[in-house]
């Protein structure tokens, strides 16, 4: 061991060596001239002619690079390596365009009242800086509580059923909660007015809105959860029970605790999912202009009713303000979303 | 079997050291010539920050067979996958040193890799066949893989199982799925598979350690047999079996550090009056 | 005493090992279940009060709410409905055309986005892609919808039109009159954006779980990266990504809003996507219910009905394929 201390540096033989990244390099500067070129010559033009001559011109030139240096093999390995990277380039390219969209336009949307004010003396033509969408972020607010309270308790104990029961009904339930995560959202809200609205309340509010949109964040919880449920490993139950633990004590002190923070990112996730939903909150809240702090009672602005009204109405300063609270909902979903990678990744150390 | 060599018995009852000379004048012809055989120069391995290995040089004359023994984790395994460039797989894996195939560092920038993992074949711990494909598409799998052409598939379908001695076991079910074998036939399917594409080295990385005392027979015999035609290193945690096909030996072992080379020497040199007080100890079983 | 008989030869019936849970673990396992079954409560639910509401529609029109394709209400100077027609062909059309053609996008782009994510990208590289994909799955429709209207349209309005200059002689992608915009097509392009990250993230999670042995084994035989996907991992994958397309076909089918956006809804079929002219029920239902009446909101019932079964339907054999791939010899 000691004599082995003779500086030997671990090494990656298998890596590209600065000889290989210097082709690799000048295959793209000359897929990229090429772009340029046959757009310059030819009659091809457009945004899309540079994006495939380019993909194109590297696939070829990497498929040659192949088979002169290698064989035939290696030359088609590197031509469909090419082809993969464009798949992962057309997946990462909407995702890129709509976020600079929604910054770029909801930017000049952007203004001090923006989060204090509410539409209710604003009219669509007024300025931008008039009004603002406090009413549909405690719209929102109020929608996703509710429904967080109501499906956060159900989906949590389907994905109990599923993990810590595993009766014969296991499979099937699996099934359904798949098949309810793929319930169309207006399908969930025509279920509301009918089963609610027409029989009890007879009209639009925040509340039906929240059991609307609670058929769409069960599943979410449900399947979140049971995977995090999934983690826990059967060693703890079965110390639990062991320990001469019932199962319901073991569940509620062992295995819950344990998941905890996995269960708090189902829950984020959940909202996720619901906070920008549009199509039953357009069916059941009615969509007031105003604050509303009941949810059981008068129309209740939201967030995507805000935009949705606000691009429908077609002025120039409304669709700035569509913009603007699309950006608010982006940055919403985004924070969610970090902070359940936050909690997830916290969860895995 | 069609395989049999006139000179198997004295082979087998030759002394170790003859041994290289002896596989190369019984080297069948038609096959493919077995080079100068396999050399490891000061290799190190690393996965992440962990030293796994240190600084093992190691020759495997063509034509012999070569046993690494010693206790788990002490890098044996490791050590064969740096053979023909497995151990790259494993995310963060590094290395150091040179592994020579017929004078030519196989780490060289610029390698085809596929090129050398055809010439430097490799059996797994656990039997692994394909399992959407027949017994007879197994066999062919690498020939499919590397895309080689060969004129004549049933006659070099029957030489990879006969081979590998399988043949008249399966001849008649040619077209079943290869999970269909029991997993010592499974495992010398897998060898069979390994031998189609014609390598000249032959790594098994305990090829034996799933298999019941039977089949573990049977693949020796099969160990035996191939020594003829090609180079072969098999790690095995049994030390019986490493007295029973090697005609070399190492024997490996991780005292606290990374992984080391002990000793090597003839098979029964090590197995009766080894250098060192280490592997004596492991040897004789007084621990590992 | 069971010793003894076996001894004696006599091979002992096993016991019965009983338990009698505690009580409150009867209670626990009895409010787990009953939660676990909430699935199953709501979605029969959503069948029988869809269908209580929409049943008189369904029995006046019978077989032709499905069949013809024309959405009528007439009614008279005082507001009275004098007469109703209710046909949803043209949206069932427009919506299997529109999800088709997102399926028909999206898989190919997802698959090949997978195996990158699987077997190219370096591992740095790949939890970032990884989560950006997850959180495109997080997107709301409203703000593909939009997107799609104001950024894609103008793009995709021009793909169409190469489309059609080149292909054009194939039927499907006549245009006549020549309008490209608000067609199925662009529709359909939307729609592939939204499901891309649901098909990328089930397909790669299928070549995560591709044997690490037989990858192994496939590449000790001398087999390039490309051979290893192509003969190894493919095959293995296939029924997760057919299951997983058919989840994408499900979520396409009934998307609301970013349909609604894009998409010009005309009451007639038509099967030339580029031309700009569908339907898609979901967006209907929308449509018209703003201005409906009592007894046309029941027809819009029905048609959540028919859409309703629709997704399940697919649902239940993306879930038949996905089992079945899983216990197959893979």
């Amino acid at each position: 061991m000691s004599e082995s201390k003779v500086s030997v540096k671990p090494s990656r033989p298998w890596r590209p060596s600065p000889k290989e990244r210097a082709i690799n390099f000048a295959l793209i500067l000359g897929s990229v001239l090429a772009s340029y070129l046959l757009v310059a010559v030819t009659e091809l033009k457009g945004k899309l002619a540079y994006f495939a001559v380019f993909f194109v011109a590297l696939a070829v030139l990497n498929l040659v690079r192949g088979v002169l240096t290698r064989d035939w093999m290696n030359g088609r390995d590197q031509f469909f390596s090419i082809v993969m990277l464009l798949g992962m380039t057309m997946v990462i390219l909407p995702t890129a365009s709509i976020l600079y969209t929604v910054f770029d336009r909801g930017r000049k949307g952007l203004h001090a009242g923006l989060l204090t004010n509410d539409m209710s003396l604003a009219t669509p033509s007024d300025p931008i800086t008039s009004g603002g969408l406090l009413h549909a972020i405690i719209g929102t607010f109020l929608l996703v509580s509710v429904a967080l309270v109501v499906s956060l308790p159900i989906g949590v104990l389907t994905a109990l059923y599923l993990t810590e029961i595993k009766g014969r009904l296991t499979r099937p339930i699996r099934f359904l909660v798949q098949a309810m995560s793929g319930v169309p959202s207006i399908v969930a809200g025509l279920f509301i007015l009918s089963a609610v609205v027409y029989t009890v309340t007879k009209s639009y509010s925040g509340l039906v809105g929240s059991l609307a949109l609670t058929i769409l964040m069960i599943p979410t919880i449900a399947r979140t959860a049971e995977e995090v449920l999934n983690l826990i490993p059967n060693d703890l139950r079965e110390a639990g029970v062991a320990l001469g633990g019932t199962q319901w004590r073991t569940v509620a002190m062992v295995v819950v605790p344990a998941a905890k923070s996995g269960l708090i990112t189902a829950l984020i996730l959940g909202v996720a999912r619901i906070v920008g939903e549009t199509a039953p909150i357009l069916l059941l809240t009615g969509g007031g202009d105003a604050v509303n702090l009941n949810p059981t009672q008068g129309a209740m602005g939201s967030l995507p009713f805000y935009i949705w009204k606000s691009f429908l109405l077609g002025t120039e300063e409304s669709i700035t303000r569509g913009w603007a609270g699309l950006l608010v909902l982006l940055v919403l979903v985004l924070s969610l979303f970090l902070l359940a990678r936050f909690l997830g990744s916290r969860r895995t150390k | 079997m069609t395989f049999e060599n006139p000179d198997k018995k004295e082979k087998a009852m030759a002394t170790p050291s003859s041994l290289a000379s002896v596989a190369a004048n019984t080297r069948k012809p038609g096959t493919n010539t077995l080079g100068i055989g396999l050399e490891a120069r000061g290799v190190h391995a690393w996965f992440g920050k962990h030293h796994a290995l240190s600084n093992v040089s190691l020759d495997f004359p063509a034509g012999t067979v070569t046993a690494l023994i010693g206790p788990s984790g002490c890098g044996k395994s490791t050590f064969i996958r740096t053979l023909n460039r497995m151990h790259e797989f494993i995310p963060g894996a590094a290395m150091a040193g040179e592994v020579l195939l017929d004078g030519k560092d196989i780490y060289e920038p610029g390698t085809d890799v596929t090129k050398i993992r055809l010439k430097i074949g490799m059996v797994f711990q656990k039997p692994n066949p394909f399992p959407s494909m027949t017994i007879g598409e197994n066999v062919l799998s690498g020939l499919k893989l590397a895309q080689l052409k060969n004129s004549n598939k049933d006659e070099l379908l029957e030489e990879c199982l006969v081979r590998a001695g399988l043949w008249n076991e399966v001849k008649d079910r040619l077209n079943a799925h290869g999970g269909s074998l029991s997993g010592g036939q499974q495992q010398r399917l897998c060898i069979a598979r390994a031998l189609a594409v014609n390598p000249q080295v032959l790594l098994m990385d305990e090829p034996c350690s799933a298999l019941d005392p039977g089949s573990t027979l049977r693949i020796e015999e099969t160990i035996k047999e191939l020594s003829e035609t090609m180079t072969i290193v098999i790690v095995t945690h049994n030390m019986q079996q490493a007295a029973r096909v090697s005609d070399f030996t190492a024997f490996f072992l991780a005292d606290g550090g990374p992984g080391e080379m002990i000793e090597t020497a003839p098979t029964s040199q090590i197995f009766s009056q080894p250098r060192d007080q280490r592997t004596e100890n492991y040897v004789t079983g007084r621990f590992g | 005493m069971t010793t003894l008989e076996s001894q004696a030869g006599r091979i002992p019936s096993p016991r019965e090992i009983t338990t009698e849970p505690r009580f409150s673990d009867k209670v626990f396992r009895g409010v787990v279940t009953a939660g676990g079954l909430s699935s199953l409560v709501i979605l029969g639910l959503i069948a029988i009060f869809l269908g209580y509401q929409g049943f008189e529609i369904l029995a006046k029109e019978g077989i032709s709410f499905i069949t013809t394709s024309e959405w009528v209400v007439e009614v008279d100077s005082f507001g009275a409905i004098t007469n109703t027609t209710f046909g949803l062909a043209a949206m069932l059309v427009g919506t299997i055309l529109c999800a088709i053609i997102a399926v028909v996008i999206a898989v190919p782009i997802s698959v090949s986005a997978a195996i990158f994510l699987s077997f190219y990208a370096p591992n740095s590289l790949k939890k970032v892609l990884v989560s950006v994909i997850d959180l495109m799955a997080a997107f709301p429709s409203i703000l593909f919808g939009f997107w799609g209207l104001f950024v894609l349209m103008p793009s995709a309005e021009y793909w169409a039109k190469l489309i059609n200059k080149y292909l054009g002689f194939i039927p499907i992608f006549e245009v006549e009159p020549r309008i490209f915009t608000r067609s199925p097509f662009i529709a359909g392009v939307v729609l592939a954006i939204m499901i891309i990250p649901i098909v990328t993230s089930i397909s790669r999670e299928v070549f995560s779980q591709t044997p690490l042995d037989r990858i192994q084994a496939a590449y000790a035989l001398g087999a390039t990266r490309w051979n290893v996907i192509r003969t190894v991992a493919l095959p293995y994958a296939r029924g997760g990504i057919v299951g997983g397309s058919m989840l994408g076909l499900g979520r396409a089918m009934g998307e609301t809003v970013a349909v609604y956006t894009v998409l010009n809804i005309v009451y007639q079929i038509n099967w030339n996507v580029l031309f700009g002219a569908g339907g898609n029920v979901a967006s209907l239902i929308l449509l018209k219910f703003g201005e409906a009446q009592p007894y046309e909101i029941k027809a819009l019932m029905a048609a959540g009905l028919v859409l309703f079964m629709l997704t399940l339907l697919v649902n239940f054999l993306a879930d038949q394929v996905i089992t079945r791939s899983g216990t197959k010899g893979r």
